[in-house]
């Protein structure tokens, strides 16, 4: 690396992953953050100080990852922490969160932009409710890409059959799920087998190794291309001498490329206007499309504010105020029919009321229980809102920025739920 | 095809880096470090939109001058729509403190100095002649934002930085006291942030959250912009302590057993010149900087930063008193 002119990564991956101590997954980002050079000298060494001093014979990676005083007491990860590492070819950014169910709502945190979701089985265990669940939850966030990886190949011989078995199990699951592109991967995180290098222990694996599939998984078309979705962020008027009737509309663009020229409607007033101009910084560009923060010109002087979107005219999304979506609750005290909350759609805020509850689902089984009229911290249920002000929303399915809501308690301000909208 | 439409931004050089400007978007990619601009620029819209006084903290070191070149991004052609504050510790390095006034008159922006010789002589915070200006620079923050009634303030914290800040979110919420509780995150999902506090409570927000000290090098060497001038190779006088190199200075006398010789030296970071260590390097342009960083085994906090060396839970507990 020292000799090799430095190379920029020029594409990113986001990715999430679950599981516990016991799954190897801190092993295995320990493993990945090790090859690819991104831990230094002194984290190292930290760690292998503290390992030994709770008398380890072996240096604990998850101490590597584990960075609050408190889940260092604990020996478990409680909260999504974020690292990073690079390669030529990709920057990554994990989040990496805890496996146990009562973190689901973190987990859900971590998923939430992931482009790549990783499960980690244990290979002598096979698929456990655990790893189920976190499919579930990474089918649920769209997450488009799904890496099932059998860990601990080296205790169970490098054995093809019990690779083949929770394979097999596992795309049979599957099935139930949204898993648009899977992959099953044999590794053993603590011996290094198909995670940086091929492994020589299972020569009757032709797949790619780990890293091999994280730097060259086409995640490009994964975004909307085709319905322009601009929520407008914020109104730039400089109010200067030299920019005296400049108007722009700021904001990021959740879908499809919008251009000069281009026809649009302005949401929820249904104006129609034309794009005149689209800036990035001091630059005029030809086309701006996700994830870009730009800003946009219209022909007109059409009353545009914080919380309208553009789209285009024969393309829009429906507003509406009245939402059916599946909501993860994140706090203690449960959800239930006729509760008031804050919800921020977009750049949008309004309030919303709790119509009704269908059902609560079962992370583990996906069974739908109709009876329970609630939910809580770290459940998952079909919800109907009723909104003060109309969102302009899409389906989840369809668009990820559009398509997601967050709930917020109006007296606390904290953040209780998160939604995504079905249809 | 689609074209950036922008001028030639290469400053590296024909075997350098090539900026992702010049890219053509005939596959509507954005390379990483758009990807990242994008996002920070997003975080400090939907700031300005929704905190009624934001505030941006300058420390005249690299992340921070990122974050001005962002924010300029951000709202051109208007100014920046807030102010910009400085914790003056008294111990700054003359050179960044130039490029900060370079800075805040090109953009045009307020600057806000908080002093800490100041809050020592007002009684906001003690200085028993133990404890570090880094240390009493929390006071002075915090006291510096309670008076300006500030209700977001930017910061130019990495998650790659630290552990404890690998799970900080970049919104932050302070509480009444200026303090951080880890263990009361709240979620944050998607790119929808929550900006909703108490009176009294602020935010801090960091809005480079996701970059690495990588990226951050890649992009003042993609926007051409001024830092300040000891981060590059330059000679110092300067003497060895607790394994660190410091800079020779009044403030920062000499022990027993300690010499100061000149060396060929530039920093990593920057802070109060009594504890900011330098490296040893001939590194002086950003893409030689970029080369020694790709290679460095140890983080820059922890070879250059004594502040962050006392304990393994160091950054946590200062973060919690109402840290940067």
């Amino acid at each position: 690396m020292a000799n090799t002119p430095h190379k920029r990564p020029m594409d990113l991956l986001r990715f999430a992953t679950a599981g516990s101590v016991d799954d190897g997954k801190s092993t295995l980002i320990g493993r990945l953050l090790l090859d690819s050079k991104a831990i230094f000298e002194d984290q190292l060494e930290a760690v292998e100080a503290t390992s030994s001093a709770k008398g380890y014979d072996y240096t604990d990676l998850a101490l590597l990852t584990d960075g609050l005083r408190s889940e260092r007491e604990q020996g478990i990860t409680i909260d999504v922490a974020y690292r990073y590492f690079a390669t030529p070819n990709r920057k990554f950014i994990i989040a990496d969160t805890p496996g146990h169910v009562q973190y689901t709502r973190n987990m859900v945190t971590g998923a939430s932009t992931a482009n790549l979701g990783l499960v980690l089985v244990d290979a002598r265990q096979g698929l456990t409710e655990q790893s189920r669940r976190h499919a579930v939850i990474l089918s649920l966030l769209r997450v488009p890409h799904l890496v099932l990886a059998v860990n601990k190949m080296d205790l169970v011989d490098y054995s093809e059959e019990v690779y083949d078995e929770i394979h097999e199990e596992f795309t049979q699951f599957a099935t139930k799920l949204n898993v648009p592109d899977l992959e099953v991967i044999p590794i053993s995180a603590l011996q290094g087998d198909n995670v940086v290098t091929r492994s020589e222990n299972m020569p009757w694996y032709s797949g790619p190794t780990l890293m091999h599939h994280l730097e060259n998984v086409h995640v490009a078309s994964d975004r909307d291309l085709v319905d322009v979705r601009f929520p407008v962020q914020y109104v730039i008027r400089p109010k200067s001498d030299e920019f005296h009737d400049f108007r722009g509309y700021a904001g990021q663009v959740a879908g499809g490329v919008l251009k000069p020229g281009d026809e649009v409607v302005v949401l929820p007033s249904g104006m129609t206007s034309k794009i005149s101009r689209i800036d990035l910084f001091d630059n005029e560009i030809a086309e701006a499309f996700p994830p870009m923060s730009v800003t946009v010109h219209l022909d007109d002087d059409v009353d545009v504010s914080r919380g309208d979107m553009i789209a285009r005219v024969n393309n829009a999304p429906t507003p509406s105020q009245d939402i059916d979506a599946m909501v993860c609750w994140m706090t203690t005290t449960p959800l239930q029919p006729r509760q008031k909350l804050a919800i921020k759609h977009t750049t949008r805020t309004g309030r919303a009321l709790v119509k009704d509850i269908s059902y609560r689902l079962d992370v583990n089984t996906l069974h739908r229980d109709q009876e329970t009229k609630e939910l809580g911290v770290n459940e998952i249920g079909r919800v109907q809102l009723r909104t003060t002000v109309p969102l302009l929303v899409d389906p989840y399915s369809k668009n990820r920025t559009t398509g997601s809501f967050i709930l917020i308690d109006e007296a606390t301000g904290v953040t209780v739920g998160a939604g995504m909208i079905n249809g | 095809m689609a074209r950036w439409a922008g001028p030639e931004l290469n400053r590296f050089g024909k075997d350098g880096v090539v900026p992702a400007m010049t890219q053509t978007h005939s596959d509507y990619r954005l390379s990483q470090l758009d990807q990242l601009e994008a996002e920070s620029i997003h975080i400090f819209r939907e700031v300005a939109a929704e905190f009624e006084k934001p505030v941006l903290m300058f420390s005249g070191g690299k992340d921070s001058i990122v974050m001005m070149r962002l924010a300029e991004k951000a709202f051109y052609p208007a100014k920046i729509p807030f102010p910009v504050l400085q914790v003056d510790t008294g111990y700054d390095f003359p050179e960044v403190l130039a490029t900060r006034d370079n800075w805040v008159n090109r953009l045009g922006v307020k600057l806000v100095v908080a002093s800490v010789e100041q809050a020592i002589k007002d009684g906001i915070v003690v200085d028993d002649g133990k404890t570090s200006r880094n240390r009493l620079q929390i006071g002075t923050l915090l006291n510096a934002l309670e008076e300006g009634g500030f209700t977001a303030a930017f910061g130019g914290g990495r998650r790659d930085e630290e552990k404890a800040r690998a799970k900080e979110r970049v919104y932050s919420h302070r509480d009444e006291f200026g303090q951080w509780d880890p263990k009361m995150q709240r979620p944050e999902l998607w790119s929808l942030y929550n900006g909703r506090i108490h009176e009294g409570e602020h935010m801090r927000i960091f809005p480079i959250s996701n970059w690495t000290e990588l990226d951050i090098w890649d992009y003042i060497g993609r926007e051409g912009i001024e830092i300040p001038s000891i981060y590059f190779s330059h000679q110092r006088r300067v003497f060895e302590r607790d394994g660190m190199l410091l800079t020779e200075s009044e403030h920062n006398p000499l022990r027993d057993g300690e010499v100061a010789q000149e060396r060929t030296v530039r920093f990593r970071t920057v802070g109060d010149l009594t504890l900011t260590g330098c490296v040893e390097s001939t590194a002086s342009t950003i893409q030689q900087i970029i080369e020694e960083v790709a290679i460095a085994r140890v983080t820059e906090r922890g070879a250059t930063r004594g502040d962050d060396r006392f304990s393994e839970a160091a950054m946590e507990d200062r973060k919690k008193e109402g840290y940067f």
